[in-house]
């Protein structure tokens, strides 16, 4: 059955391990590409100077598909283990 | 609610229901529009949009009455994930997101965006280290996860205390910003406009706590959302920008870029005394896109951001909305919903902070004010207007009779209540976004009410003070106590203390320094003790605060930089310290803790606490 605890062990390092990932790459896009915006507002996209635009909306972007990645990865991981809602 | 539907209950005729309310919201819209045309008044129109939205909220407050303490608590635990975004972003866009964040960015360029980056990349927090687990747990309060996972009387208040300095930090700010829209679209002194606001506010969430606050904050998020778009939308067509403005705007952002040099924003600066003369005003001297260089400006930029983002998954009242999704997996599906909904008016913000501006620095467009003559500009209907209520003010300081960047002042705050008119667009747009302005912060003084009256009625009175009480005075006792804390909010925001953003940073600050990591590491680190949670908190609000005071009024030189917006990050590194290090020192929960901990990390099975507790 799904509760027993080396189940629950593996199921919780999955989640940790999820959650670290996901944490990196919020950290990468809510503070490295913002402290390097002077440099990169020499280059464009979309004609916006890019450090201006990643404050302005990439990073946002970024924030709200990773949600929504993360919500189906993590439904993932307790349907393996056995310890998704029914 | 009373309604009877043909088929199905009400969860499954909600988009049905909040269908015909958009449509319903889109026709009276539509009917102002034609009534302008017939020669309606502007007055009249901005009277009947700010009093037909809160008719229409109240009328769903009334419908959401309830006397069940699930209800009124968590609305039943069975608000849809898509649902329940929409209610947590109008919970979370406040009128400082509304009305201020625009005007920010026009005055602020790159360096506000650290409050549309932090705002928004908090939500990563939320879903990954709590609202699902908190939904697991099945608490009705944020103190009452506290008070549970770590046990004791102490901890419970020590959480209230953190919950109610942060959140009423926080609703002053919000019920100063309805007061101010009341009284502009009502034409009624500020001091009524807040208590009026205030009556709005206490309609939505008397009868029916939760519940109604829910159904409110969806349809405010309706109104809100349409109102920020529409203008933007229009005013990109109208002025040729493009169809999709969000995605457009990168030519205007050249352009100011080009132009800035040229009409010397950045080295043209104002005269010394202009902010004894211009209370409140300010001319622009910050460049829009560009970043101030070196390492300095770097780390403003990352602690504010992370100060928002932190703040954002320690705030009681978003936090909250994610214990009334039917399930854990919707708990966590609604937080990517909410930021997606949150998403649509923040990425909105900056493009209509830099059409604004081009339109009046460019001297290629008709609107523009920079280089024209005084005499010219003071002929301009919006300057009139604003300048009659002291949010505008021009000042030929050296006398060549050019009105230059650096003798036109003005409010950030009017950057979106007169884009309309600067744009020349009719009258019923502003009338639509003085609408969307008091919803955004009606909902959020909503959530925060409610979060403050919640944690007094349920933690300090029902589970302190008088656990016996039955469901009946459980829930008079939350109403009187919503009433009051109202009242007291609303006459804390007549004194007109501090300006809206100030408030609202030092809110996420105080939270962040007393809640996130007794929060997080109850669920991430089961070695965390009762002992442990009560030092996080109390050192952690305690060094806060004081840095806080030293810096404001202490006269102390700020710490790297880390002025008053940004002490949350000391006062969250004092909590991390003090929960770590006590936590060791004492013993390790008993088995029955760390046993709790173990099923708060599984979605399935039933919650830690009742249904109904």
């Amino acid at each position: 059955m799904a509760t027993d605890t080396a189940q629950r062990e593996a199921h919780w390092q999955k989640t940790r391990n999820l959650m670290i990932i996901h944490l990196v790459i919020w950290f990468t896009f809510a503070f490295l590409v913002h402290w390097f915006a002077p440099q990169l507002n020499k280059i464009s996209f979309l004609n916006f100077p890019v450090g201006f635009y990643m404050a302005a909306q990439g990073s946002l972007a970024v924030f709200v598909i990773q949600l929504f990645v993360f919500a189906k990865q993590q439904d993932n991981i307790d349907k393996e283990f056995g310890v998704a809602e029914d | 609610m009373a309604f009877k539907f043909k088929s199905g209950g009400f969860i499954e005729n909600l988009p049905k229901i909040y269908g015909l309310y958009t449509g319903g919201f889109l026709a009276f819209f539509a009917l102002m529009a034609i009534f302008e045309q017939m020669g309606m008044g502007a007055d009249t129109i901005g009277i009947l949009f700010v009093s037909f939205t809160i008719v229409i909220y109240a009328v769903i407050g009334w419908l959401s009455r309830t006397m069940q303490v699930d209800a009124y608590y968590v609305a039943g635990r069975q608000v849809p994930p898509v649902f329940n975004g929409m209610a947590t972003a109008a919970d979370w866009m406040s009128g400082a997101s509304f009305v201020a964040m625009a005007g920010g960015i026009f005055l602020g360029g790159h360096a506000y965006l650290a409050f549309v980056v932090g705002w928004t990349g908090g939500y990563v927090l939320v879903a990954t280290l709590m609202a699902p687990y908190l939904r697991k747990f099945g608490c009705y309060t944020v103190p009452d996860f506290i008070g549970t996972r770590y046990g004791g009387n102490l901890t419970r208040i020590c959480a209230v205390i953190v919950l109610v300095l942060a959140s009423f930090t926080y609703v002053t700010a919000q019920i100063n910003a309805t007061g101010t829209i009341a009284a502009r679209a009502l034409n009624i002194p500020f001091e009524v406009g807040v208590w009026f606001g205030l009556l709005g506010i206490l309609i939505c969430s008397m009868l029916g706590g939760m519940r109604a606050v829910t159904w409110t904050q969806v349809a405010q998020y309706i109104v809100l959302i349409i109102a920020y778009l529409i203008p933007v939308f229009w005013m990109s067509n109208s002025q040729g920008f493009g169809i999709f403005p969000q995605l457009m705007y990168g030519d205007a952002v050249q352009r100011i870029m080009e132009l800035e040099p040229q009409i010397g924003v950045g080295t043209l600066k104002p005269a010394a005394d202009f902010a004894t003369q211009f209370p409140g005003l300010k001319a622009l001297t910050t460049l829009h896109a560009t970043p101030g260089e070196g390492p300095l400006n770097a780390f403003r930029f990352v602690t504010l951001a992370a100060c928002m983002m932190i703040g954002t998954a320690s705030l009681p009242h978003i936090l909250m909305r994610y214990f009334t999704t039917p399930s854990v997996r919707a708990a966590r599906v609604s937080v990517a919903y909410s930021l997606g909904f949150i998403f649509l008016l923040y990425f909105t913000a900056p493009a209509l902070a830099t059409f604004t501006k081009l339109q009046l620095l460019d001297p290629n467009l008709s609107t523009s004010i920079i280089g024209k003559s005084f005499a010219d500009v003071e002929a301009i209907t919006w300057i009139q207007k604003w300048m009659s209520i002291g949010m505008v003010a021009i000042k030929d300081f050296n006398g060549d009779g050019i009105v230059q960047i650096n003798e036109f002042f003005l409010r950030g705050d009017i950057v979106v209540l007169a884009t309309p008119e600067m744009a020349g667009l009719p009258y019923v747009i502003s009338g639509l976004v003085a609408a969307g302005g008091m919803a955004a912060a009606m909902s959020t003084a909503d959530g925060l009410l409610l979060a403050i009256a919640n944690a007094l009625s349920h933690d300090l009175y029902y589970k302190i003070i008088d656990p016996q009480a039955e469901t009946r005075k459980r829930l008079i006792v939350a109403r009187v106590l919503l009433f009051a804390i109202g009242a007291l909010g609303a006459f804390v925001a007549s004194l007109k203390l501090t300006g809206i953003l100030g408030a609202v940073a030092w809110a996420f600050c105080f939270a962040m320094s007393g809640l996130f990591f007794p929060l997080v590491l109850g669920v991430w680190w089961k070695r965390a003790t009762r002992a442990g949670a009560i030092a996080g908190m109390v050192i952690g609000l305690g060094v806060g605060t004081w840095y806080l005071y030293m810096v404001k009024w202490g006269g102390m030189v700020p710490w790297y930089g880390l002025d008053h917006l940004r002490f949350g990050i000391v006062g969250a590194t004092a909590s991390l310290i003090a929960i770590v290090v006590v936590s060791l020192m004492t013993e390790e929960p008993d088995a029955e803790t760390q046993a709790m901990v173990d099923e708060v990390r599984i979605p399935r099975g039933e919650t830690i606490l009742g249904s109904s507790h």
